[in-house]
């Protein structure tokens, strides 16, 4: 067997990109970090109280009165583990990596969907995505994004996009033909086939892809910690290099609480949002035929 | 693609228009040398399939060079068993099946020509669809379904809600417009795939086996209600179906498939009295006649009529000659005025009247043409004088006595090429 350096070569392009295009990942560094920012200074800005009456409400609407009361309590427990500041910042890392990965994982989805070349090309890098250790592409982020919370945003985000991408496209594959020759039929173009038919259709199946890309995500605290992304990842490592139990318990009770929140509140969109009405078979039948004159 | 053929198909139309109706028509629908072969799976898919029977080299020949016109304002009905190719023909009509070789003119275009803004233009205002299975749309209401094309076309929202109303309102489902279509009972829903259809005024409409999946008694119901849209608005229909007595009951024209190819194309009665061949023959076997055949073909010229200004004694000297208690009074444009009937004239001359206007009574029946022989059936045979068969101006142009009323339905059809 000849012996291939494929890891010299992969570090090659690492050393690479590094000297030729480090304005690019500058740039990226400089845009998520902006967005972290933003969305941390919405989280930790106003006082606790107030984030857990808006998270209560979210939680009321979406599930009702238990699921609210499950929020405002984890949510106290949290603060009074002295973990708030370490939630919100886990909690801004994940919602910053699951807008990143929606924005570009639905599009990509649609893409695939629609041309069969594409999703065979996306499909075994998504599986590559998904499989490969998250260590190993954490390593080169930190060299091409710097230690800190960046590069822990970009590994969450590659880490959490394919559910994101495949259910995008299993949906919209899924939309029945019937529908789309429909669609077609009545002379629609491409992009309001999408747009008033597919799309639509395809919103459960979407829903379940952003509920999972936001549970891959919340998985990634608290590896993220140990590239100095801090959160309650950084609270987790602490307690594991310290051996300290109490500390790393607290830790993964904030995080259990924010996984079991973000999946309730994520999953409950895909739900009707009327509730079908039974009408009796003939009754209406009866009305409409008498409405129509019958020809002898 | 074949511009010899395509001529010689208009020039053959001009020579010999359709009898059955007498309105000016132009040819919607121009086909010739229609062909659908479907090529088998690609090859990276085959390899992981067992049963290749369906996937020879050669593919499936779904269509195989089908010629027919549809006029302006025909129900043309397409008739086959399952697999003859009858939803390919009709989707490449459309050309959501792009056909493999032919020539294909819609309302004089030529459809295999144009590009994907034409033919997306086409679809949204000229030829619109109804499906087999109703394809409505579960995120929208009855409503928003029934504008989806004018939604399409870009109609504004008040516009558009105007006319998919109306559309409803046609249809008998005025009030079900919030509802989703998922609320509605089968019938009902094709209601409403039927006013999205209507919303557009596409001129033609294309319909899969649109009432197979409904229940028996809704079906009925269904024909009706196209049969009566036809009256009103007067689409071009090209209707598929598999079921012989829906094809009789609508269809003014038949084409008969099988194996993509036309058996035959005519008439129902035709068909009825002389099919193509076996096939055909099988087919229409079980069809009750009296639901197909129309009275023209059984009505006789009447033997005599009167003008309401001719003196009885000379029209009761007319009647001597033929058996009968009365007679049919017309004006001068051939429209019934009444029946004078012996008695009454016998009276007049007594009362020593001059014309015989003042005598007639309104003891008969009338009948339009195109009626067909069930209509008929029960009211024969109940005046002195036979049922009258008028034209749509209400123009004396037959009667049917009801011995050959009873002769056409006893006698196997023979008595229909008459
Ligand atoms: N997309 C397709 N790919 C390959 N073969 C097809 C395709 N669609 C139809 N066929 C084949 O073409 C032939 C005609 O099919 P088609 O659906 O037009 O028949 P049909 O008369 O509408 O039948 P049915 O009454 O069952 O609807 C059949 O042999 C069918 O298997
Ligand atoms: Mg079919």
């Amino acid at each position: 067997m000849p012996n291939l350096h494929i890891g010299d070569a992969v570090s090659a392009i690492v050393t690479w990109l590094q000297e030729n295009v480090a304005g690019v990942f500058d740039a990226i560094a400089a845009i998520t970090q902006w967005l972290l920012d933003v969305v941390l200074v919405a989280l930790t800005g106003p006082p606790p109280l107030v984030i857990v009456v808006i998270a209560a409400l979210l939680a009321l609407w979406a599930r009702g009165i238990g699921f609210a009361v499950f929020t405002v309590l984890g949510l106290l427990v949290v603060e009074s583990m002295q973990l708030w500041t370490e939630t919100m910042e886990t909690l801004a890392i994940v919602l910053v990596a699951s807008v990143i990965a929606v924005v570009i994982g639905i599009p990509t989805g649609i893409w695939a969907a629609r041309s069969k070349r594409a999703s065979v090309v996306v499909r075994p890098v998504l599986d590559f995505m998904q499989t490969l250790p998250v260590f190993v592409y954490l390593i080169p982020a930190v060299f091409l994004f710097g230690i800190g919370v960046v590069p822990a945003v970009v590994a969450t985000f590659i880490f959490a996009i394919p559910p994101g991408v495949r259910l995008t496209e299993l949906g919209l594959r899924q939309v029945d033909p019937e529908m789309v020759e429909a669609s077609v039929a009545f002379g629609a173009t491409p992009w309001q086939l999408l747009r008033q038919v597919q799309l639509p259709l395809a919103v459960p199946s979407i829903m379940a892809g952003l509920n999972q890309v936001i549970m891959m995500a919340l998985s990634m605290v608290v590896i993220a910690g140990m590239v100095g992304a801090g959160g309650l990842g950084a609270v987790v490592v602490q307690g594991i290099s310290r051996l300290d139990i109490a500390v790393g318990f607290e830790g993964g009770l904030a995080v259990v609480f924010l996984a079991i929140f973000l999946d309730r509140l994520t999953s409950a969109f895909p739900r009707p949002r009327r509730r079908a009405v039974a009408v009796a078979d003939e009754a209406p039948e009866a009305v409409a035929v008498q409405a129509v004159p019958r020809v002898a | 693609m074949h511009p010899v053929l395509t001529q010689v198909g208009t020039t053959t139309s001009f020579l010999s228009p359709p009898i059955d109706k007498a309105i000016s028509m132009a040819t919607m629908i121009e086909a010739r040398g229609l062909t659908k072969r479907y090529e088998p799976a690609g090859n990276e898919r085959r390899r992981f399939r067992r049963r290749s029977e369906t996937t020879e080299t050669t593919g499936t020949l779904a269509v195989d060079g089908v010629d027919f016109d549809v006029e302006e304002g025909e129900l043309f009905v397409i008739m086959g068993l399952s697999g003859s190719g009858k939803s390919t023909l009709l989707r490449m009509l459309n050309r959501l099946v792009d056909p493999t070789s032919g020539s294909l003119h819609i309302a004089g275009q030529d459809m295999l020509a144009m590009d994907d803004a034409q033919l997306r233009t086409t679809r949204n205002s000229t030829i619109n669809m109804v499906f087999q299975h109703f394809a409505l749309f579960p995120h929208r209401t009855v409503l928003e379904n029934a504008a989806y094309g004018l939604q399409v076309r870009g109609i504004p929202e008040a516009e558009r809600v105007e006319r998919a109303q109306d559309a409803l309102e046609t249809v008998g489902l005025g009030r079900w417009g919030h509802v989703r279509p998922q609320e509605l009972s089968g019938g009902m829903r094709q209601r409403v795939g039927l006013a999205r259809a209507l919303a557009t005024d596409a001129q033609i409409l294309l319909m899969d086996e649109p009432f197979s999946a409904l229940d028996p008694l809704i079906r009925r119901d269904m024909q009706s209600l196209l049969l009566s849209l036809q009256e009103k608005v007067r689409k071009t229909v090209v209707f598929v179906t598999h079921d012989l007595n829906e094809a009789m009951r609508l269809g003014q024209r038949i084409m008969v498939m099988r194996d993509g190819r036309v058996i035959q194309l005519a008439s129902g009665a035709e068909i009825l009295s002389t099919p193509a061949d076996d096939y055909v023959a099988n087919f229409v076997s079980d069809v009750d006649r009296s639901r197909v055949v129309t009275v023209e073909h059984v009505m006789r010229p009447p033997l005599i009529t009167a003008r309401g200004d001719e003196h009885p004694q000379a029209v009761l000297d007319r009647m001597a000659n033929v058996e009968g208690g009365g007679v049919y009074v017309v004006d001068e444009r051939d429209r019934i005025i009444g029946v004078a009937t012996d008695k009454h004239l016998a009276d007049g001359i007594a009362l020593h009247q001059e014309r015989i206007d003042s005598l007639v009574c309104d003891d008969f029946t009338t009948i339009e043409i195109g009626s067909r022989l069930i209509e008929v059936m029960p009211l024969v045979g109940r005046h002195s004088v036979p049922l009258a068969v008028t034209d749509h101006d209400g123009r004396l142009i037959g009667v049917i006595p009801r011995a050959a009323l009873l002769n056409t339905l006893a006698d196997n059809g023979r008595s229909l090429n008459a």
